[in-house]
């Protein structure tokens, strides 16, 4: 089963995601910011990570950065996640290591094709 | 809905637009339709049905253009896409170099994904078609539809619906919370009110047809005349593209599917196909009219 680590402020959006995701059956753990996710990649990383930008003590941009430096932080697949939702926040995320963006509100159709885009899931899973 | 009713949406339906449900399909009414409904300030299905029978012209258009309308978005399926690049372009570069032009047409435009996703695949060739004369021609069989299309403008839900996010950035312009497609893009496809029942002679022959997910919709008899008509409109050795529900296998000899390649046809020789006398006894009234 794939891991994906879930890391937004707020609860409701967080319970979302791991509603959605574990229907793609994925383990999902959660993080409330950049810094307690970090601390969980440091432990074990994912093969995903949703993440959410603006975030108290670490922001998702950060983190990622962070990331990327692990031995191995290369591998994950980063799926951004958040209210940014113009080109300069989008360049910039790509440029600094994510995967793909998606731009909140976002629902299981979106989730599903984004992760089949980067290989997450099979294409065929994100029809139905 | 009582069985009447839906009974009579179908006739109704299959009247108007061609499209055949079958008996089971009360959920598709229901999905499209109540919404409809609702917007026109009626009760519900019940009501809506009796304003269609005492004849409501707008309404009409309305029930037809909703039933008739995919979901779609941009590289829809994903697997004809790869297709359209890794087997389609790579022969039709080699077999059109001579003339240097292509002509691809979207028999269900819809609201633009489709042609805009070849338009995509097709900028991303760079140089290989550097030079080239690239027509696309998008048919759709609402008004409505060909001018969203056209205006090639998108919700924020929209674009994030099967378009790699590098794509959205190198392809679209953001406006506020709508993304519109690049102005180049737009030049390439042409956009056309078509009903795939009527005549399409006119739209001359194409190197490539895609044709998905609308032929699903009719009944036998008429997939088997657009077929027959979509082969005369196709270059001997031009690509058919249909959806993944939907094959020519057991309806038609005028294609073959390539081997490997889900979802792709190549014309067969119309002489070897018209030799078929199974064939001349389902020749459609209008393939008559379409000549060539």
């Amino acid at each position: 089963m794939k891991t994906c680590l879930v890391v937004d402020d707020s609860s409701v959006v967080r319970k979302i995601a791991r509603r959605i995701l574990e229907g793609l059956e994925f383990q999902v753990t959660e993080a409330e910011d950049g810094s307690k996710a970090l601390e969980i990649c440091q432990r074990q990383l994912p093969d995903a990570v949703l993440l959410d930008w603006n975030m108290p003590v670490m922001d998702g941009f950060e983190f990622m950065g962070h990331m990327r430096r692990l031995p191995g932080g290369d591998q994950p697949k980063v799926v951004f996640c958040t209210t940014e939702n113009n080109v300069a926040h989008i360049a910039q995320a790509l440029s600094g290591g994510a995967n793909e963006y998606i731009m909140k509100p976002f629902d299981k159709d979106i989730i599903a094709d984004k992760f089949a885009e980067v290989g997450l899931i099979p294409v065929g899973q994100a029809m139905v | 809905m009582t069985p009447t009713e839906y009974e009579y949406l179908r006739k109704f339906l299959k009247d108007n637009s061609g499209l055949d449900l079958s008996a089971d399909k009360q959920y598709l009414i229901e999905s499209r339709l109540l919404p409809l409904a609702r917007k026109a300030g009626l009760s519900g299905i019940p009501e809506l049905v009796q304003k269609l029978q005492s004849g409501s012209r707008a309404l009409i258009t309305d029930v037809v253009e909703a039933m008739t309308t995919n979901e779609t978005f941009f590289f829809r399926d994903k697997v004809p896409f790869d297709h359209f690049r890794d087997t389609i372009m790579p022969e039709v570069i080699k077999a059109r170099a001579g003339r240097r032009s292509v002509r691809i047409w979207c028999a269900a435009g819809s609201t633009g994904q489709e042609p805009y996703s070849l338009a995509m695949c097709l900028k991303e060739m760079g140089a290989a078609l550097t030079g080239w004369r690239v027509e696309i021609i998008a048919t759709d069989l609402s008004q409505e539809v060909l001018e969203k299309a056209k205006a090639g403008i998108y919700s924020q839900f929209e674009v994030q619906r099967g378009l790699p996010i590098q794509m959205l950035v190198k392809y679209f312009k953001q406006t506020g919370e709508t993304w519109q497609i690049n102005p180049e893009l737009r030049a390439m496809i042409q956009h056309r009110q078509l009903n795939l029942l009527h005549d399409f002679a006119q739209l001359g022959t194409f190197d490539v047809i895609f044709c998905r997910n609308v032929l699903i919709y009719f009944d036998q008899e008429t997939k088997i005349n657009i077929f027959n008509r979509l082969a005369r409109q196709i270059e001997p050795d031009g690509f058919l593209v249909l959806g993944a529900a939907e094959t020519v296998v057991g309806l038609t000899d005028t294609f073959r599917p390539i081997p490997d390649r889900r979802g792709l046809y190549k014309p067969n020789d119309p002489r070897a196909a018209a030799a078929k006398p199974a064939l001349a006894g389902v020749a459609p009234r209008m393939a008559v009219m379409a000549g060539r």
